[in-house]
């Protein structure tokens, strides 16, 4: 609002989506997707810190062997909470539903998402479900793990079935933006904006809005299904009734496998836009990354009984389970490939959001190929229920797309907000986060290989120096996103104008002004190039 | 929990085809008479024969009729466009996935010779 000068691209008029309209009645009844992203940023960037803090006190609790600030019931309720408050809070929504509902838009030069009220809804529903999920630690508790595995999850005193519920919630949030997403993007692109010029974060948040729609409603009735056992005694997957508790797993997995997709596609696509913009160049196999996308998606369902290698699953399923699970790493690696080969004689720039990327590709490589050690059954089988897994899916869940968040965040910080932040600070975040990060999670893949299982309490003193370690490490992460927290707000408050490309980067968001007005764009963009055509 | 408030916001590219009245009913009717012939073959199966294989495989096969009925005439799928009905099609596939993994499973369980 501080009308200092700035570059003469286009005459702004300072009305934008952020003070055409004023009063908090006016965010909250706001239709506008941009608002609705920053909605759903402030509310998982609150979760996000919830779900740290549980982080850091399972940390500090395994800093040495023995008790140290909680009981065992207590540490099984902090674990469980960290889990799914990371998962279906965080992860899931994470960047679809901010990055997501504020650029896709944007990005292929339409005025907003093709059903707006539904969109507000789904920001509703989100909350009601993340409500119901607060309330159970003042009403009960759940102490089962963020995968309700029966038969535990049955007999369990605590609030599990409220904690469903909420998921469940959630999920019905998650299924109504796919949904949205996928009629934007068949509907509303700009006129030229074929399917092959669209940026390749829109294929991969189209790709995980397909995942959302296909998946989600069986995580909804496997969850009704077991309160309706916990509630009724439906026997579905307790055997004395019946049942089959190996069915759970199956269920579970079925939509929590495809999840991990939804949790890792979006990110793929972050980095796709980063790689191009900072390394000013065409990016290598468009169409290739954009099938990718696609392919990870479809086989993402084909793999699920990778989870139950040891659950009591038959051979043969193992067997066929394993061998499918291989195939994801071909058009992952086929992603890996095209993005190292965009660099390739790229004129590369280390901004902080480029960092951030590269990050991504160096710890996701790592969380990949651990991955396909996991995949193989003859190792599973040791490294099952270990901490060997625990750090696989961190090097994945925040090594892959919290990486990208931060580093999406930072990219596109000026055009949400107008204002230029701490260039300096922001790759110290990078530095403290990045460290941090590894000197949390490379001790546990020792620690799995040693055998240390997971989910526990404590441990035996051979393990101590690892896990000190890695305790050490999480307080640098913490310290990273603190930090960055503060450039964020010192941002909001006091940053530089930004101009409305600073990055000079050629997807449809940049043309427009930052922040841009409430209807997008000042005329309505006619595209006629692909979204990366650098010189 | 369809949520239809979107009045204006695209005008799609074929017309709307409208079915007239005199099917829902039709349809509507037969429905019911479906409904009443389930009841009538667990009456059957339970009551007159004391149970029977065929009690679960013919109660599917009537619930599949009244669903494809609701599919193609409630919901719309018989006048839609061949695309529509693909990616329909496609959710039945993967329950279809579901089904099959899940089974493989069960029906392959070896338990006493398992190394696992
Ligand atoms: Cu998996």
């Amino acid at each position: 609002m501080s009308a200092s000068t700035h570059t003469a691209s286009h005459t702004s008029g300072e009305v934008n989506y952020i003070n055409e309209f004023k009063g908090l009645k006016s965010w909250f009844t706001s239709l506008d997707h941009k608002r609705i992203g920053l909605l759903y940023m402030i509310s998982v960037l609150f979760f996000f810190l919830v779900g740290g803090l549980f982080a850091l006190l399972i940390r500090l609790e395994l800093f040495k062997p023995g008790a140290q600030y909680l009981t065992p019931d207590q540490y099984n309720q902090v674990m469980t909470y960290h889990g799914a408050i990371m998962v279906f809070m965080v992860i899931v929504p994470g960047i679809p539903a901010i990055l997501g509902n504020f650029f896709l838009p944007l990005q292929i030069g339409a005025k907003d998402v093709a059903f707006p009220r539904l969109n507000l809804t789904s920001w509703y529903v989100f909350m009601l479900g993340a409500i119901i999920a607060i309330c159970t630690l003042f009403l009960g508790k759940i102490d089962t793990g963020w995968t309700f595995y029966t038969p535990y999850s049955i007999k369990t005193g605590t609030a599990a079935t409220m904690m469903v519920v909420a998921a469940f919630v959630m999920g019905m949030s998650s299924i109504l933006t796919g949904l949205n997403f996928i009629v934007t993007v068949h509907k509303l692109r700009a006129p030229g904006m074929t399917m092959f010029r669209i940026p390749l974060f829109i294929w991969a948040i189209y790709s995980t809005a397909v995942l959302q729609i296909l998946a989600t409603p069986v995580l909804g009735i496997t969850l009704l299904l077991l309160a309706m056992e916990r509630t009724f005694g439906v026997g579905i997957f307790d055997p004395n009734l019946g049942g089959d508790p190996v069915l759970f797993q199956h269920f579970f997995w079925f939509y929590s496998h495809p999840a991990v997709y939804i949790m890792i596609l979006p990110a793929m696509g972050v980095v796709s836009e980063l790689i191009a913009a900072f390394s000013r160049k065409t990016i290598f196999g468009y169409t290739a990354i954009a099938f990718s996308s696609i392919g990870i998606a479809a086989v993402s369902f084909f793999v699920w009984g990778h989870h139950m290698f040891v659950s009591g699953q038959s051979e043969v399923a193992g067997i066929v389970f394993s061998f499918l699970t291989m195939l994801v790493g071909v058009p992952t690696a086929i992603k890996m490939f095209n993005w190292l080969s965009t660099l390739y004689r790229g004129n590369i720039s280390f901004e902080s959001p480029m960092l951030f990327a590269l990050g991504f590709l160096f710890l996701f490589a790592i969380g990949g190929v651990t991955g396909i050690m996991l995949a193989t059954i003859a190792t599973d089988v040791h490294f099952h229920d270990t901490y060997f897994v625990v750090a696989h899916f961190h090097y994945v869940m925040v090594g892959g797309t919290l990486m990208a968040l931060m580093g999406g965040l930072y990219y596109w910080f000026p055009k949400m907000f107008g204002k230029m932040y701490n260039e300096t600070l922001a790759r110290l975040t990078f530095v403290l986060i990045f460290i941090g990060f590894n000197v949390t999670f490379f001790p546990q893949f020792i620690l799995g290989a040693m055998g240390m299982p997971r989910r526990y309490f404590d441990y035996i003193p051979a393990y101590q120096s690892l896990n000190s370690i890695s305790t050490i490490g999480s307080w640098l992460i913490g310290c990273g996103f603190l930090l960055s927290l503060y450039v964020i707000v010192t941002a909001l408050r006091s940053g530089e104008k930004a101009s409305d490309n600073p990055w000079g980067a050629k997807t449809l968001e940049w043309q427009t002004s930052s922040p841009p007005p409430h209807t997008n764009f000042h005329v309505e963009p006619v595209v006629t190039a692909g979204p990366y055509e650098y010189k | 929990m369809a949520a239809n408030n979107h009045s204006e916001h695209q005008s799609a590219g074929h017309g709307h085809h409208i079915i007239p009245a005199e099917i829902y009913k039709k349809v509507a009717l037969a429905l019911f008479v479906l409904t009443l012939l389930t009841v009538g073959f667990h009456y059957l199966f339970h009551s007159v024969m004391h149970g029977s294989v065929l009690a679960a495989p013919v109660a599917f096969l009537i619930a599949a009729v009244k669903a494809s009925l609701v599919l193609m005439f409630f919901m719309g799928l018989k006048y839609d466009s061949v695309d529509n009905r693909i990616i329909f099609a496609l959710g039945f596939f993967f329950l279809f996935v579901l089904i099959f993994f899940s089974a493989l499973d069960i029906w392959t369980r070896v338990a006493v010779t398992s190394t696992l």
